[in-house]
């Protein structure tokens, strides 16, 4: 090329002194790989043997869990007793309900369909009631229940924040004030009672750190309005795990919540004895209620959809895999024909 | 003014013209004395009210004149009012304004968020764009310190001077400006240090123009040329108010009771510079902000690129779908209070606000939608605005350390002055570009000449060097071997090659050492040295040089380092032409108002002088130049140049001599890219030449509007009957590798237009230069026909025939068949201002759409914007402007992106752009890797954003289902505010900022990989909803397969159910994984940040999880120990995790492999041929599909090489069969 290195076009300034030459590579951007974009970098492409590859694993890890997802799944043996048309006595549901006088204990017999290794865990359910309510979900006061000092604390806790008389309520709040208070009591066959082990049914960390050892119940279901189960007084907060259970929201409408433990193995054909104290008002709201035993697995509860999800997945993959590979072995693209670039395309087409 | 006031302005300005002909000729306009009638003729009323008291600043300072002082600020805030200025500026976008409302309404109740979670991001992102703009200010405010301090040298008092900063200059002051100095303010010229009072200034910060401009002081104010005479300088000039007019001045100077008028040569604008003159004396009149180019001076339009604005629409969508999910959830609040609520009794109905009354569901309705819109505001990415400002910053970045983009020469690398349009650089579809300073150096070499029919020059330019080593290697026998145009220029390194082609052609390719003269790079030792005295025609040769060396305007100037002369040429050919004079023997070294004196060193040294008795001077319609000297012998003699069509017509019969070879030679001179003009002279005798003076003072005197006709019609009758000696070529210097950089650009598939103020011509040579134009490309040429009356029939005719050429231009372009036909419209800037109007431009538009290359001439500044608003709107395709002086500035804002140059001084174009780079060519990279990349980055990460947000967003709305619609999330608010600022923000970043498709190079190599770009490929709407629906999807299975797991089995072996928190927490990991996932498999280039940062975001959130959990429960409410004491020990967590982490990406990933399998684009088989290192096992693949990889061009620097080969093919071709038919004969 003539002249390529002919005078710059630029610089009538006579470039004169050191002055100016350092003036001018201060300008000059320091080279390093990170600001020339030039980091080394893994640059994975997918070929057909990755991809397939991909697939057939994730098949070959997906099938084995579902089946054991699924196998976990059947082994756990469960009852479910839905108790509360039947624990009610004539038409007046929710005036038989909300009368404090009138006896509620009801007798339920639950047949056990095959053996259950302890624990055998007891749950309540309770369907259409919308605890996740954002209304419900805010009404209670975290500082108040740790905390002694802090009684007076109620703020977020409307509309049960203190009595009519303008005394702080503690625990504070409608979670607190809706307290689930159906009890049950459990005799296997020829009555023998089964002790229900309500203890460590809580997540520790909620007994230690959230609910106070030195907090006690004050005020709780003196109001005009009473909710649901009342509290001791003498027994400290972080003793009440049933209410430490039911402060735990549930995230659907649909929940079951612990009861306590059964620390007895079942055997098939048991027959258990339930007297329970039908004292908790769904009526109102047309909710179910539920009392259910079940053991876990490793995975915990009865839960099937786990499995087979895991199984459908694997066999998604896996079929893609199959696909894949056909197409690979049938019509296969030879990776980087330049044949497949745009302006050989366009020549074709001319 | 009134119609005489017009005409007399008009004459004046005749005059000025005519007399910057004479300027050595002493013939120097009267200053006019104003008749005492009318002393301020054109001065009264509002608009010339100015009055500046010479000498007296202080006056002007106080009241009730009250002139600005010259300080100039271009910041948009000061530290007053940057804050409520920058906040307001920020919440002028919608989005943020939505954001400050929600973070407002998160103080009270009906937020569905605690208001730190609203407030927080809101104030991080405007935080972050009020820093950039403080920034982007403080460095305005640095340019401006810079130029306020200055110094110049001002009047003190009593005839002394010191230097002042320039901030500190005030009307009214004298100031003595030296040499190179730039003018600080709008001055009157007093005096100068020529004994006539002028002064040569340059105006290329103004209007480009490289020429220099001879400005004139009053012969009153004369005798004030040095210091002391200023001691009692008193005066006053009246004149007009500030205004943005570059070319007029109307005021007069009141001086020792007399008035005098005033206009524009006397004045001296600000940022002009003085050149030529030791120094000059003026006043001050305008200052600061009242300059006219301060007036001038527009505030850049902020411009958003279109993927911006697409992303408005896609906002909107998002805004509508917001408003239409939030009504569905209020509709289902208000049924659900109305109806459910009275029986919830655990919700205390009895006790409830009216934001859950169900007495009236209503209003808790409306209530709930403000609450739903909050909630819901997780779809409008609030942190994509921030993200997208941080990665453009960053992308800025990384544009202003390419370190292949900084010019060595001027040491400046290339600039992201705005960081908001780096992606449009990948989408451009037509760049506009100005000439002089920008493609070329405006520098011309003296290259080859033809004298009396023979050729002189063996240099070649670049056209033949490279036409010559491409035919050389396809007949070397490897075919594709290097048959790309990069090569040409790679291979320059080789020192020297000669080729010689069978059929005789000789090309020397040399690299030559640089040229020791600037402007000079011929080289024949023909004539060299004195060695054409040997010529028998010597007498021709001399008068060649003779005409080279008298027939111009220039002045000498002595440079006393090297003692040799330099020259200022009002035009950079005839500084060429001195310097080639002086080489060959003829150097010009005396300049006096009445002649030429010539040092001639062959065959005797001698002096000569010549007297000028005329000169009629160059202009675009005569295109030519004649002198009329008597030279010491008493010979009258006509020296001329012109254009090769004007001088061939006017030759005597026996003048003609040469004529044949010349053109042949002209030919080749033209083809080869070069600029050429014609010479010739004629002997005149006296009394021949004094009945033609007397015709030419007749005409000269003459008075009335045809005055300039009667002019060129006597100049005309002179310049005939010639004798043609010869012609030059001369190469008009291109800056470094613009043919190359246009070739690439060409090959991109970008188109071109060139649009500058100089003649046609030039522009013409321009465009040969830079390939834009060659021969066999047709020229549809598009000018005004001759005409001086601007009435209104004229102009109706004038109209009709610039329609008339242009739709019968249309109607040929339609009418070509052969599809290798290209055309190149040239228009000038008389004929432009019709086709612009209204009802014609898009005529216009459609005929240049249809040309290859267009070349706009003597285009005017506004001309310039004009048409790159018609380019832009009539096309509706993305345009750059790129320009270096304060001519292009118009045009600069105009376009979609404006790209200054900064290599030369002005700093107006740099100012006004977008982009500065030192370097025409550096904008290949510039758009072809940079553009490219930022495109995509931008494009995939705005994508990315939706999609990320649409399923994080859409599970809080599947969840309101379930809860009544109540408002409740079923998130943290902490995992909400961390989602978009912490979790996802950095691997989206690192997208935006780091991801390559192709590496730099294989963009270089593949421009046409470009035009992804301006076919959007990446950012359609296919696209968009694809991603929407992506989006969609995965947010179905992160909350279905959620719910379903967990909605009432115990989750682990303890027993416990999951309560809300387990359920969100791990329906959050889901989502955190799920997108993490999906933004590894868009990547297709990870660094470690990359990896960093992408595995980083989903590690960061369990550490935060894990952390957050060890806070107190008050804190961290039920997220307490949640991670060490329920979820982490429940493998139903992570397998759920892994499960919807595959079920969400499992399509995308099918996806990519199919389109890679079935649609695989360009960059996909060029990412697998480097990836199977095909490039090394397969160079003739590679080598062939590198020169296949460029759209269809017409224009540059291939497709002329294409030409030049089918040109030379087909001489071969005649040459052998002659050949054969010469063997048969003698056969």
């Amino acid at each position: 090329m003539m002249n390529s290195t002919s005078a710059s076009p630029a610089a009538p300034i006579s470039v004169s002194g050191d002055g100016t030459d350092a003036r001018r590579n201060s300008k000059r951007p320091k080279y390093s790989r990170f600001t020339q974009q030039e980091l080394p970098a893994c640059k994975p492409i997918l070929t057909p043997q990755w991809v397939i590859s991909i697939f057939t694993l994730v098949g070959i890890i997906f099938v084995p869990i579902g089946v054991a997802a699924l196998l976990a799944s059947h082994d756990v043996v469960e009852i479910v007793d839905r108790y509360e048309t039947d624990c009610i006595p004539g038409n007046d549901r929710i005036g038989y309900i909300q009368n404090p006088t009138t006896n509620k204990t009801c007798i339920r017999f639950l047949k056990v369909p095959k053996d259950m290794d302890k624990p055998v865990y007891v749950y309540y359910q309770l369907d259409n009631f919308y605890q996740n309510h954002r209304r419900y979900v805010k009404s209670r006061n975290d500082q108040q229940l740790r905390d002694k000092s802090k009684a007076n604390e109620t703020s977020g806790c409307d509309p049960e924040k203190t009595t009519a008389n303008g005394v702080p309520i503690v625990p504070c709040g409608l979670i607190a004030w809706s307290l689930f208070n159906d009890t049950y009591n459990f005799t296997i066959n020829n009555g023998k009672a089964l002790t229900i082990n309500k203890k460590d049914i809580s997540w520790k960390s909620d007994r230690n750190h959230k609910f106070g050892s030195d907090v006690f119940p004050k005020n709780f279901q003196n109001g005009a309005l009473i909710g649901g189960g009342k509290l001791d007084p003498k027994i400290p907060l972080s003793e009440q795990e049933d209410l430490i259970v039911w402060m735990r929201t549930a995230a659907l409408p649909t929940f079951r919540k612990l009861y306590g433990r059964i620390e007895v193995d079942l055997k098939e054909n048991d027959t258990i004895t339930v007297v329970l104290e039908n004292n908790y008002n769904t009526y109102s709201f047309g909710g179910k209620k539920k009392l259910v035993l079940s053991t876990t697995s490793w995975l915990g509860g009865k839960n099937d959809f786990l499995g087979i999800a895991y199984l459908s997945i694997g066999g998604v993959c896996f079929f893609l895999a199959t696909l894949f590979t056909v197409v690979y072995l049938l019509k296969p693209r030879k990776l980087g024909d330049p044949s497949y670039l745009s302006w050989n395309n366009n020549r074709l087409m001319q | 003014m009134t119609r005489a006031g017009k005409i007399r302005d008009k004459l004046r300005r005749e005059k000025l013209r005519w007399s910057k002909l004479y300027t050595f000729n002493c013939a120097r306009p009267n200053p006019e004395l104003i008749d005492f009638a009318n002393p301020f003729n054109g001065l009264q009323g509002p608009g010339f009210s100015r009055k500046v008291q010479c000498n007296q600043p202080s006056l002007h300072r106080r009241k009730p004149l009250h002139y600005p002082s010259n300080y100039i600020s271009t910041t948009k805030y000061n530290i007053i009012t940057f804050l409520p200025k920058a906040i307001f500026e920020q919440f002028r976008r919608v989005a943020n304004l939505y954001f400050l409302l929600a973070a407002v309404l998160s103080l009270t109740p009906i937020a569905p968020f605690s208001a730190v979670s609203m407030i927080a991001p809101l104030a991080f992102v405007v935080g972050l764009s009020m820093a950039k703009e403080a920034v982007e200010d403080w460095r305005r405010f640095m340019q401006d310190m810079k130029v306020n301090k200055r110094k110049v040298s001002i009047h003190k008092g009593d005839g002394n001077f010191c230097y002042k900063k320039w901030h500190k200059i005030f009307v009214g002051d004298v100031v003595k400006v030296e040499k190179d100095q730039f003018f600080p303010a709008d001055l009157l010229l007093l005096s100068s240090s020529y004994e006539d009072g002028i002064c040569y200034v340059e105006t290329m910060n103004l209007d480009g123009e490289t020429n220099l401009k001879v400005k004139r002081a009053l012969d009153v104010t004369l005798h004030f040329d040095e210091d002391k005479t200023f001691k009692d300088f008193y005066a006053t000039i009246r004149c007009e108010n500030p205004n943005p007019s570059l070319y007029t001045f109307v005021g007069n100077l009141e001086y020792d009771k007399q008035v005098y008028s005033l206009d524009p040569t006397q004045i001296l604008l600000r940022d002009s510079k003085l050149r030529n003159t030791s120094y000059i004396y003026g006043v001050v009149i305008f200052t600061g902000h009242d300059s006219k180019v301060m007036q001038n001076s527009t505030e850049s339009p902020s411009k958003r690129s279109s993927i911006e604005k697409k992303m408005d629409y896609i906002i909107y969508i998002l805004f509508t779908l917001l408003v239409l999910i939030s009504s569905i959830s209020s509709i289902g609040f208000a049924v659900y209070t109305k109806f459910g609520m009275p029986n919830w009794w655990y919700l205390q109905p009895e006790n409830a606000s009216t934001l859950y009354n169900p007495l009236m569901p209503a209003l808790s309705g409306i209530f709930h939608l403000v609450t739903a819109l909050i909630m819901y505001g997780y779809l409008i990415p609030v942190s994509l605005y921030v993200s997208i400002e941080v990665v453009k910053v960053l992308q800025a970045m990384f544009i202003n350390q390419d370190i292949q983009m900084y010019d060595e020469d001027s040491g400046k690398p290339a600039e992201a002055r705005t960081s908001n349009l780096n992606e449009e650089l990948g989408q451009v579809d037509t760049i506009l570009s100005d000439k002089t300073g920008t493609l070329t150096c405006n520098q011309m070499d003296f290259l080859k000449c033809s004298i009396a029919g023979v050729s002189y020059g063996v240099g070649s330019s670049e056209v033949e060097i490279a036409a010559a080593k491409r035919i050389a290697s396809e007949f070397s026998g490897s075919p594709g071997h290097n048959c790309f145009p990069a090569d040409y220029w790679d291979n320059n390194e080789d020192d020297s090659s000669v080729i010689q082609l069978e059929d005789g052609i000789t090309c020397k390719v040399v690299k030559d050492p640089k040229p020791k003269i600037k402007g000079f790079s011929f080289e024949d030792d023909r004539l060299m040295q004195g060695n054409w005295v040997k010529e028998p025609t010597r007498g021709t040769f001399q008068m060649f040089f003779r005409v080279l060396a008298v027939c111009h305007t220039a002045i000498p100037e002595h440079d006393e380092e090297s003692g040799t002369f330099t020259y200022e040429a009002e035009s950079p050919d005839e500084g060429a032409f001195l310097v080639a004079a002086r080489e060959f023997g003829f150097e010009f070294f005396k300049r006096t108002q009445s002649s030429v004196f010539i040092r001639e060193s062959y065959p005797n040294p001698l002096e000569r002088e010549f007297k000028i008795l005329n000169l009629m001077e160059f202009n675009s319609k005569r295109k030519r130049m004649s002198v009329i000297v008597r030279d010491d012998s008493g010979q009258i003699i006509l020296l001329c140049k012109g254009a090769d069509s004007i001088i061939f017509d006017r030759l005597s019969k026996n003048g003609k001599m040469y004529e044949a070879d010349t053109m042949k030679h002209l030919n080749e001179f033209g083809e080869a890219g070069l600029r050429t003009l014609a010479l010739a002279y004629k002997v005149l005798d006296e009394s021949e030449y004094s009945t033609w003076y007397a015709e030419f003072l007749r005409a000269k005197t003459a008075i009335g509007p045809d005055r300039d006709a009667q002019l060129e019609r006597v100049a005309d009758m002179m310049e005939r009957e010639l004798v043609l000696i010869g012609a030059t070529a001369v190469e008009d210097k291109l800056q470094k590798g613009v043919p190359q950089c246009i070739d690439k650009l060409a090959q991109a598939g970008l188109k071109i237009w060139v649009l500058t103020g100089d003649k046609m011509e030039t522009a013409i040579n321009i465009g040969f230069a830079c390939s834009l134009l060659r021969l066999g490309l047709k020229q549809i040429s598009i000018s005004t026909m001759n005409t001086d009356f601007l009435d209104q029939d004229a102009k109706k005719t004038i109209k009709d025939n610039i329609l008339l050429q242009i739709t019968n231009a249309s109607r040929m372009v339609k009418l070509e068949m052969d599809p290798h036909a290209a055309f190149a419209l040239i228009i000038d800037g008389k004929a432009l201002s019709y086709a612009l109007e209204d009802d014609m431009k898009h005529h216009f538009l459609g005929l240049a759409v249809s040309c290859a290359s267009v070349i706009c001439c003597r285009v005017s500044p506004k001309q310039k914007a004009l048409v790159t608003r018609l380019v832009k709107e009539g096309t509706g395709k993305t345009t750059l402007a790129i320009g270096d002086g304060a001519n292009d500035v118009g045009m600069i804002q105009e376009a979609d992106i404006g790209v200054g140059i900064s290599g030369v001084e002005g700093m107006q174009a740099v100012m006004a752009s977008d982009f500065s780079i030192a370097q025409f060519r550096c904008l290949e990279r510039l758009l072809v890797v940079h553009g490219h990349w930022c495109y995509k980055r931008i494009a995939q990460m705005v994508c990315y954003f939706f999609y990320k947000n649409i399923a994080f967003g859409l599970t809080l709305f599947y969840f309101e289902a379930y809860t009544g619609f109540s408002g409740q999330s079923v998130y943290e608010d902490w995992y909400m505010i961390l989602f978009n600022i912490i979790l996802t923000s950095l691997p989206v970043i690192s997208l935006g900022v780091f991801e390559q498709d192709v590496s730099s190079e294989v963009c270089l190599q593949f421009p046409a990989l470009y035009q992804q770009g301006p076919k959007n490929l990446f950012f359609d709407w296919s696209r968009i909803i694809a991603w929407t629906a992506n989006g969609l999807y995965s947010s179905l299975v992160v909350f279905f397969i959620n719910i379903s797991i967990f909605y009432d089995q115990a989750f682990q072996s303890e027993g416990q159910t999951a309560d809300m928190a387990a359920m969100g927490t791990t329906m959050f990991t889901c989502i955190i994984w799920a997108v993490n996932l999906q933004i590894a498999l868009t990547m297709s280039h990870f660094t470690w940040i990359q990896h960093l940062f992408v595995w980083g975001s989903i590690s960061t959130w369990y550490l935060f999880l894990f952390g957050y959990g060890f806070m107190s429960p008050v804190i961290s409410g039920n997220a307490f120990h949640i991670l060490i004491e329920s979820l982490g020990p429940a493998p139903i967590y992570w397998i759920t995790t892994f499960l919807v982490a595959a079920a969400c990406n499992i399509p995308y990933f099918a996806h990519l492999y199919y389109q890679r399998l079935f649609h695989p684009l360009d960059h996909h088989v060029i990412q697998e041929i480097k990836y199977f290192k095909k490039d090394l096992t397969d160079e003739h693949m590679w080598t062939r599909e590198r020169s296949k990889a460029r759209q269809e061009t017409k224009i540059g620097f291939t497709a002329r090489v294409d030409a030049k080969i089918r040109q030379l093919k087909g001489k071969l071709q005649k040459k052998v069969s002659s050949l054969g038919v010469i063997l048969e004969l003698q056969s």
